[in-house]
């Protein structure tokens, strides 16, 4: 049996693990906790501390894990952990929050900076009124031209397949050029 | 869509840098503790500056800037008080009071004073009103961002948030397309731009010209928010993971065949 992985990051609350749900066969498995800080309880009432766990079974002899990672900083350590060995990872950002696109910017540095893997970020919650318009993230993001912005709605399992199926295409697209 | 928040998360320059970069037309509100802003932009090019009930008439700016006189100025207010900005700047090119050149740098430089003020709200909530275009009956001018994104960056002192932006400086920067013309620069700034290479970390670059951490990190910043510089990972860093870890085969074809299952899978779901 061959297994495969992608990483599935990002800021606290940004849809990581929803994102993981919408397309994994099993109930993920969610190492969740209640929250102890006052300002985060004001967003969910329980996070990730250890990772998110989905998979996908492609055949026989191949499956694909979906590791979502701890979004508060204090989980970092995990970080490098989860992302040794991945395919690719998605940055998940809530596009209606911009109080947490400094810190998403900082996650894509930082698992850039553990492997040189191609990412693709996703810009959720795109389905709301406030969202940021993607352009304009794409700038608070300090994207360049060639990292792909996608919309997103973590809970709808089309949307996500889309993001999946970039990040595949980046992989597809990398290895072709013999990078 | 909304592009909206709040100065805590966002700072001017910040925003100026996005304006800037999305070469929008609009005007940003902010609503600040005790007073309102409208910054008004064409096509990513401040245009127009209010701050609260400050008058920004065309002979309130030329007078702060002894440009007219008191007695000048009065006579103005008194009898030109349903004159456009616009036509009374005609007036006062073709008395010969003025010429065009001193309107559009006094107004200038009553606009960057107005963003220097703003520079200093640290508190208040902003959005970017597409609608709201720079006002007909004031002289709007057409001034680069990059120098007041630079300027604005140069006040931000809280090291938290300058670790934030620039997490390592072990990181090499390189220059953006954007090209490098009439930028302002310190000699600091300048002495940091020289050493721009993908060879370079910031950390070398600071050595070289004797800066302290928090010093190349604030002029580091500067130049990202204002576009030409950005982050590069160093020419001769070791590529941080090997790549055989990612693929339970080290062959090729089989790697693609691989990613080709999964994106045939994906589809069914």
């Amino acid at each position: 049996m061959q297994t495969v992985k992608m990483v599935v990051t990002g800021p606290f609350s940004a849809g990581k693990t929803q994102f993981i749900q919408s397309v994994s066969e099993i109930d993920v498995v969610a190492t969740e906790r209640k929250i102890s800080s006052d300002e985060e309880r004001t967003v969910k009432s329980s996070t990730t501390v250890a990772m998110d766990f989905g998979r996908i079974t492609v055949d026989e002899d191949l499956v694909l894990y979906l590791f979502g990672t701890p979004g508060q900083k204090r989980f970092d350590f995990m970080w490098e952990i989860l992302s040794e060995g991945m395919l690719g990872f998605i940055v998940m950002v809530d596009s209606t929050r911009p109080e947490t696109f400094r810190e998403a910017r900082s996650i894509l540095e930082t698992f850039r900076a553990y492997a040189p893997t191609p990412y693709v970020v996703a810009a959720n919650k795109q389905d709301k009124e406030d969202a940021w318009d993607l352009e304009d993230m794409g700038h608070a993001l300090r994207l360049d031209k060639n990292t792909k912005l996608l919309p997103c709605v973590a809970t709808d399992r089309a949307s996500v397949k889309t993001i999946l199926l970039e990040l595949l295409y980046s992989i597809l697209q990398e290895m072709e050029s013999g990078k | 869509m909304a592009l909206r928040g709040n100065l805590r998360d966002f700072t001017i320059t910040q925003l100026l840098n996005l304006i800037n970069l999305a070469s929008k037309t609009g005007t940003l509100v902010v609503d600040g503790a005790s007073e309102q802003a409208y910054i008004s932009f064409r096509e990513g090019k401040l245009a127009y500056a209010r701050i609260g009930k400050d008058d920004g008439s065309l002979a309130a700016v030329l007078y702060k800037a002894s440009k007219i006189n008191a007695n000048q100025y009065r006579a103005i207010v008194d009898r030109a008080g349903q004159m456009t900005d616009k036509e009374l700047g005609l007036l006062l090119i073709n008395a010969g009071y003025v010429t065009q050149e001193d309107i559009l740098l006094n107004l200038q430089v009553y606009f960057t004073d107005l963003i220097r003020k703003l520079f200093t709200w640290v508190e208040g909530i902003f959005r970017f009103e597409n609608d709201i275009l720079p006002p007909d009956d004031r002289i709007n001018v057409r001034m680069d961002l990059e120098n007041i994104i630079i300027e604005g960056s140069r006040q931000l002192r809280e090291l938290e948030q300058l670790q934030d932006e620039i997490p390592s400086l072990d990181m090499a920067l390189k220059f953006t397309e954007r090209p490098l013309t009439n930028i302002n620069l310190s000699v600091d700034e300048w002495k940091v731009v020289k050493f721009v290479d993908p060879k370079n970390t910031m950390r070398q670059i600071a050595k070289t010209n004797k800066l302290t951490e928090i010093e190349v990190r604030r002029i580091v910043y500067g130049l990202l928010q204002a576009g030409l510089v950005e982050l590069a990972r160093p020419a001769n860093a070791p590529a941080p993971m090997s790549a055989k870890t990612t693929f339970p085969t080290q062959d090729k074809e089989e790697q693609k065949s691989l990613i080709n299952k999964l994106i045939g899978r994906i589809r069914q779901l």
